[in-house]
């Protein structure tokens, strides 16, 4: 089970990620993050936090649960419909420049529903994407502003990210499918 | 998002196990908190300025209501809208049943046009499970004569977990009109199965014969289950289905039975009043109670779209 990532480099990943958004966007006025769920929503509070340092602002943070808008529900014949979480994004995104945050690039198709999550929420200024990492494999024509780590991985490949928030540690693993992980 | 009493016990992929919603009965008490959590979620999306998600695009979902309903054939439409699905409703009076065809006939020519769900309310008692049987279509129980209207018992369990964040340990009276109410049915199976400790209370003609073996404790005197309530719920004197004499007067129920400010004054200070309408005020509540500080009724109704919508997202799990 290959480390891709360790703590201290995920510490400094969002870190270089917090300092080219700040630049990119010169300034942090009209700035808002939007984590999605699951693993999306801490990494966008951490780079939140290190850019209210960087800029002395206080820049909101949502969340975003895109089950509703996923393009494979009832596309299943058989088996459970998958969770519906609470979304929460408690400011207007219009005229915003939205920082969508997730923790794995695959295939796009999460991005895809989140887009058009959020445009039902209003019409930001802008919207741009943040990933801890980017696995490649794009299905639809999407791609990231910023990004941690460009891991060229097979399909039949699993990207781990674990985040001390929800996992109790900071790492990116990668596994062949069959290995036995924790 | 809010702790649930049986959380811990959640299966990993949780589900509805059945196809349809014909009562509370058949729910596990895993089943019921997904529901509840789900609607959490769709709550949210009600608040928002576009009230719609495409979950259930292109799907048909047909309301047919035998008896007349405002409220829940209203909160089931926008529900359904608010998933984005097709609707259509057929009520009764303009229907071809007032023609002569029987129940099956209707749900078989329905049935023909290839609903992927039928929402229906009738005024037989197991008419749900009947259409369960010969419907391909998901079939929601909207209120089924005496037996059971179960998205009434959630939305009721929704509203008082939002305000006492548990249903485990709260005390609850349900007062009214007990013999021709599917509500309490729903809502004593409900509350039963998440821990709440229920209290029943009306004139000994309209307590059901045998309503403790549910599990509940029945008194004719109303400030006995009032007292210490956490949950006042008032159901509504059914005239329309009474068929005798159940008390001497309306005026008579309203003295002995009806809820006041002071018999609320018996019930916790931080006790909520609900009522699942529509309502007989000044028969089983006072005007000044049913649109006071302690009622959630109108909340009820709002919320009652959210657990709607979570029902028939949970069940459209499968559809081909």
């Amino acid at each position: 089970m290959p480390l891709v990532i360790d703590a201290v480099r995920m510490s400094r990943t969002l870190a270089r990620i917090a300092h080219e958004i700040v630049e990119r966007n010169r300034g942090v006025e009209e700035l808002a993050f939007v984590g999605i769920r699951t693993r999306g929503v801490p990494l966008a509070r951490r780079l939140a936090a290190t850019v209210n340092e960087i800029a002395g602002a206080d820049v909101p943070v949502g969340i975003l649960d895109i089950t509703l808008y996923r393009d494979d529900l009832m596309r299943h014949t058989v088996g459970p419909q998958p969770l519906v979480r609470l979304t929460d994004i408690p400011f207007s995104i219009d005229d915003r420049r939205i920082l969508l945050v997730d923790d794995v690039l695959f295939t796009g198709r999460t991005i895809r529903s989140a887009l058009d999550a959020l445009i039902d929420f209003g019409r930001p200024k802008a919207i741009q994407l943040a990933v801890m990492v980017d696995r490649g494999h794009r299905e639809l024509p999407i791609k990231a502003d910023y990004v941690g780590k460009n891991l060229p991985t097979s399909r039949r490949e699993i990207v781990n990210v674990r985040l001390q928030e929800s996992d109790g540690i900071d790492e990116v693993t990668l596994e062949e499918p069959g290995d036995h992980h924790d | 998002m809010i702790e649930t009493p049986t959380s811990t016990a959640a299966p990993a992929t949780p589900g509805l196990r059945a196809r349809h919603l014909l009562g509370i009965e058949e729910l596990s008490a895993e089943e019921i908190v997904l529901i509840l959590d789900t609607a959490e979620a769709m709550k949210e999306v009600g608040s928002r300025t576009v009230k719609k998600v495409p979950a259930l695009r292109g799907r048909t979902v047909v309301n047919l209501f035998f008896e007349p309903s405002t409220r829940t054939r209203t909160s089931f439409e926008i529900a359904e809208k608010r998933l984005s699905a097709d609707t259509l409703s057929i009520a009764v009076a303009t229907s071809s049943v007032t023609k002569g065809e029987t129940l099956v006939d209707t749900a078989l020519n329905l049935e023909a046009m290839s609903p992927d769900m039928i929402v229906m309310r009738h005024a037989s008692s197991g008419a749900a499970h009947l259409l369960s049987r010969i419907c391909h279509a998901r079939i929601i129980n909207a209120g089924d004569g005496m037996h059971e209207h179960p998205t009434q018992a959630l939305l009721d369990a929704f509203t008082i977990r939002r305000h006492k964040k548990r249903l485990a340990g709260l005390k609850v009276a349900i007062i009214g009109d007990l013999l021709h109410s599917r509500v309490l049915r729903s809502n004593v199976h409900l509350l039963g199965k998440l821990g709440a400790n229920v209290w029943v209370s009306a004139p000994r003609t309209l307590i059901p014969p045998g309503i403790e073996r549910l599990g509940v404790t029945a008194t004719t005197r109303v400030e006995d289950a009032i007292a210490d309530a956490d949950v006042v719920m008032m159901l509504r004197i059914q005239m329309e289905r009474m068929q005798g004499h159940f008390f001497p007067s309306l005026r008579e129920y309203f003295t002995l039975y009806g809820l006041t400010k002071e018999r609320l004054a018996l019930a916790r200070p931080d006790a909520i009043v609900m009522h699942p309408g529509p309502m007989n005020r000044g028969v089983e509540i006072a005007s000044d109670v049913a649109d006071g500080p302690a009622s959630v009724i109108l909340e009820q109704v709002s919320n009652g779209v959210a657990v709607r919508m979570a029902v028939l997202y949970l069940l459209a799990g499968g559809l081909d």
